[in-house]
């Protein structure tokens, strides 16, 4: 139905444009998490209820999160640039250049001439299967990638709690560690897991 | 008889959308769907908060509130009233957008939730393929609101609570999430009325629910205990912890404001546990067939008070876990359990049924759950106290 | 093994539960207003006068010597002595206070007052529940309501009732011995004089 999309479209464009050009860093932040929920809203309205579903959880669930952790380590809240500067026009024009020319190369290519087939109503059960038999090196791949991020993170915040440990003991009072002490316990009990 | 009492709210919403006229219809059928459910679980609400500290007193040697309506069950109402009335306070410095947006992105997500849990038979009121998942991504969006209600109060203690509730909260999705996989694997379906579909055969003396299978009923345990952490339920409930940073990140927040913080918090805990009975124990199923007259939604009723009570039992009971105590439990018990609980579900589903595979899925269960309770109960081993200078 | 400790905890709280409504030792919570917890046998809240008999004017014991006004640390006590005097309980003419008021918004229940009293007449009241809407007024008790029966005293301090009841008994005694004992001195003094001048007048001095 057009107006849902209307209103999912203008809902997500609006967080978009507010994650851009909103002056406080947190507000950015929860503007842009509106973002990908209005994402979410285009995946379900084409049907595709597990992208759409996986989107929300992955996204809005841990990625904002991750992002908001980030701004707050970096106390970086007010930015003090204003908001349209010398090089916005010339930007703008760039901008609209280079969406024209993608734009006119995807209407002319045939690509865009071919009849679609009807889409499947793709169940959980289907992204299941093809999962663990199409495309299953690309899953186990990403499983790998996944777990050297985390072993890594877990490396270094190791390393820099036993830094910040060493170190005198005002660093660590201008420093909001909690974060990193809250996601990994003291090394006394953790030792080397 | 016993079939039109089960489906009886059903006929009702269809005769109600049939007085409608026709270009109404659909929107009154959603209306009508959605209405109940606004109805009866903020009324709930309303009991168990009188029900939570009657109980809570009992437990602790005193009357709970006995005075406001018989036997004090209309204090809900003193407590709307004095909610409603009491000055907004909004402090000065306050990102006042946030601060007025964190409620709602509290509680929204908690409602909306409801929307894939089956009540009774052919009471659900969105049938999606990916139910669960639809479940447990809304669930995760409250993060973002404990996030909001903390970072806009600018109070340190405000934001402390937040943070320490946020790397809670997400340290017990995973758990809880792994947990309820197990179910997934042995239904074969995302979908919740399906997993209820499937847990409703009576082989033996015992009803098919999951939670009667040596993996069910560690995942429903594990489960359990993370749907008290993802609630801010005691013992998990450090973040608000109520005798120490006194509302956590709900500190600046008075009135009604406050009101829907604990609203959204005790939806939160009904929907959770509304799935764990629909994942373990059987949904709507009766437990012996002889009962399957009582209505469907009669029995997912009395399972959610039953689990409600258990809740406050806990709750009545257990000490506050530290912070740290909480995230070693979370990643070094609880994740290996629940991974080591997939792998028993799946020797379920392979061996044939029989003495075999109770022995063999029960040695699995248990034999990690020991060793690793055994590994975490003995790091704190402390030795007795020397003096310097007093003896 | 790990979850023991939980269960028993569990199986604890159950019982309370239960318990709480079945037996009296496991919900001891009393009910304000309806019930009252007994009060000690040495409580103390504020002053009162004591009167003997039914009359409080007449059988007040005070006689507004005043001292526990003067003994007063934060000078609660406002005492205006009369200006005849009336018969006390010993039969003897003594003052009575015109006016006695307490502040007890001020007084701090030292007791002083209580101890200082000669003639067993201020002891202190275990009533409690004296709360007023007026801070001033409501405050500043006043004769009436300060004087009470000594049965009331019997009643709250049974012991101390009878300590005093047994001093002024013995006071009275006292009283009535010398009187006796004037009596029979004046006797003796009159039959001797009646009786020829030959006894010596030393039995006059035996008292």
């Amino acid at each position: 139905m057009p107006l849902t999309f209307t209103i999912i479209a203008i809902v997500t464009i609006a967080c978009a444009v507010a994650a851009l050009s909103l002056r406080n860093l947190v507000h950015c932040a929860l503007a842009l998490s509106g973002t990908f929920v209005g994402l979410a809203g285009v995946y379900l309205q084409l049907g595709a209820q597990f992208v759409g579903l996986a989107q929300v959880l992955v996204y809005v669930g841990a990625v904002s999160i991750l992002v908001v952790f980030a701004i707050l380590l970096t106390r970086n809240d007010q930015s003090t640039d204003a908001l349209f500067s010398k090089a916005t026009f010339a930007s703008i024009g760039v901008t609209v250049a280079v969406l024209g020319v993608l734009i006119w190369a995807i209407v002319k290519s045939p690509a865009v001439k071919k009849t679609l087939p009807p889409a499947p109503a793709p169940s959980v059960k289907s992204i299941g299967d093809s999962l663990m038999t199409n495309c299953v090196l690309p899953l186990e791949v990403m499983a790998l990638l996944l777990t050297a991020a985390l072993i890594g993170a877990v490396i270094i915040a190791m390393q820099n709690q036993s830094k910040t440990k060493m170190e005198d003991g005002e660093s660590k009072m201008d420093k909001p560690s909690e974060p990193s002490s809250i996601l990994h316990p003291p090394s006394s009990q953790g030792g080397s897991k | 008889m016993t079939e039109a009492l089960d489906q009886i709210f059903v006929t009702l919403k269809h005769w109600l959308v049939s007085l409608c006229p026709a270009e109404f219809q659909v929107l009154a059928s959603i209306v009508l769907s959605v209405a109940p459910i606004l109805m009866v679980f903020p009324g709930l609400f309303a009991l168990v908060t009188v029900i939570e500290r009657k109980g809570l007193g009992r437990i602790q040697n005193r009357y709970g509130p006995n005075r406001v309506g018989p036997f004090g069950f209309l204090q809900f109402v003193a407590d709307g009233i004095k909610a409603l009335i009491k000055e907004d306070v909004v402090p000065r410095r306050a990102d006042k957008v946030i601060h007025f947006l964190a409620p709602l992105a509290l509680v929204l997500p908690c409602v909306v939730v409801y929307a894939v849990l089956p009540f009774g038979r052919n009471m659900t009121l969105t049938e999606l393929d990916a139910g669960l998942l639809f479940f447990f991504a809304v669930g995760a969006s409250t993060e973002l609101a404990v996030f909001m209600a903390g970072w806009s109060s600018r109070n340190k203690y405000s934001l402390f609570g937040a943070m320490r509730a946020i790397a809670q909260m997400i340290s017990y999705e995973i758990p809880l999430i792994l947990s309820a996989v197990s179910v997934v694997m042995i239904a074969g379906s995302l979908s919740l009325p399906k997993i209820v579909a499937a847990q409703g055969t009576y082989g033996g003396w015992l009803p098919d629910w999951f939670v009667f299978t040596p993996w069910g009923l560690a995942g429903f345990l594990l489960f359990m205990i993370a749907a008290s952490a993802e609630s801010n339920r005691a013992p998990f409930d450090l973040p608000e912890g109520e005798s120490e940073i006194i509302a956590g990140y709900y500190i600046e927040y008075s009135g009604f404001k406050f009101a829907l913080f604990f609203l959204g918090e005790y939806l939160g805990l009904f929907a959770i546990s509304g799935l764990a009975i629909t994942l373990f124990l059987g949904g709507w199923n009766a437990p012996l067939e002889s009962l399957a007259w009582i209505p469907s939604w009669a029995w997912f009723f009395t399972k959610l008070i039953a689990l409600i009570l258990l809740f406050i039992w806990t709750r009545g009971t257990l000490p506050r876990l530290r912070q740290d105590q909480l995230m070693n439990f979370a990643w070094k018990f609880m994740l290996p359990l629940t991974l080591i609980n997939l792998v028993a579900a799946a020797l379920w589903h392979y061996i044939p049924a029989g003495f075999t595979r109770w022995f063999m899925c029960g040695l699995m269960v248990v034999g990690p759950y020991c060793l690793l309770g055994r590994g975490i109960a003995g790091k704190d081993k402390t030795s007795k106290r020397v003096y310097r200078f007093a003896d | 093994m790990l979850g023991e400790g939980i269960i028993k905890g569990m199986g604890e709280t159950a019982r309370n539960f239960l318990g709480s409504y079945v037996s009296k030792k496991r919900l001891t919570t009393l009910q304000y207003p309806e019930e009252r917890a007994p009060q000690f046998p040495n409580a103390r809240q504020f002053p009162f006068l004591v009167y003997d008999g039914e009359d409080p004017e007449q059988g007040l014991r005070c006689v507004s010597c005043q001292i526990c006004e003067k003994e007063c640390p934060p000078k609660c006590i406002y005492i205006v002595k009369s200006k005849d005097k009336r018969v006390d309980y010993k039969g003897q003419m003594q003052f009575y206070p015109a006016t006695f008021n307490i502040d007890i918004s001020v007084c701090m229940s030292c007791q002083i007052c209580v101890e200082v009293c000669p003639f067993e007449s201020i002891k202190m009241d275990t009533e409690f529940e004296l709360s007023s809407t007026d801070r001033f007024a409501g405050l500043l008790v006043r004769k009436p309501q300060l004087a009470k029966s000594n049965d009331h005293y019997r009643k709250i301090h049974p012991h101390d009732a009878a300590e005093s009841d047994a001093a002024l008994a013995a006071e009275v005694a006292k009283v009535q011995a010398k009187a006796k004992a004037d009596a029979e001195a004046k006797a003796k003094a009159a039959a001797a004089k009646v009786a020829p001048a030959a006894p010596p007048p030393e039995a006059t001095l035996a008292k």
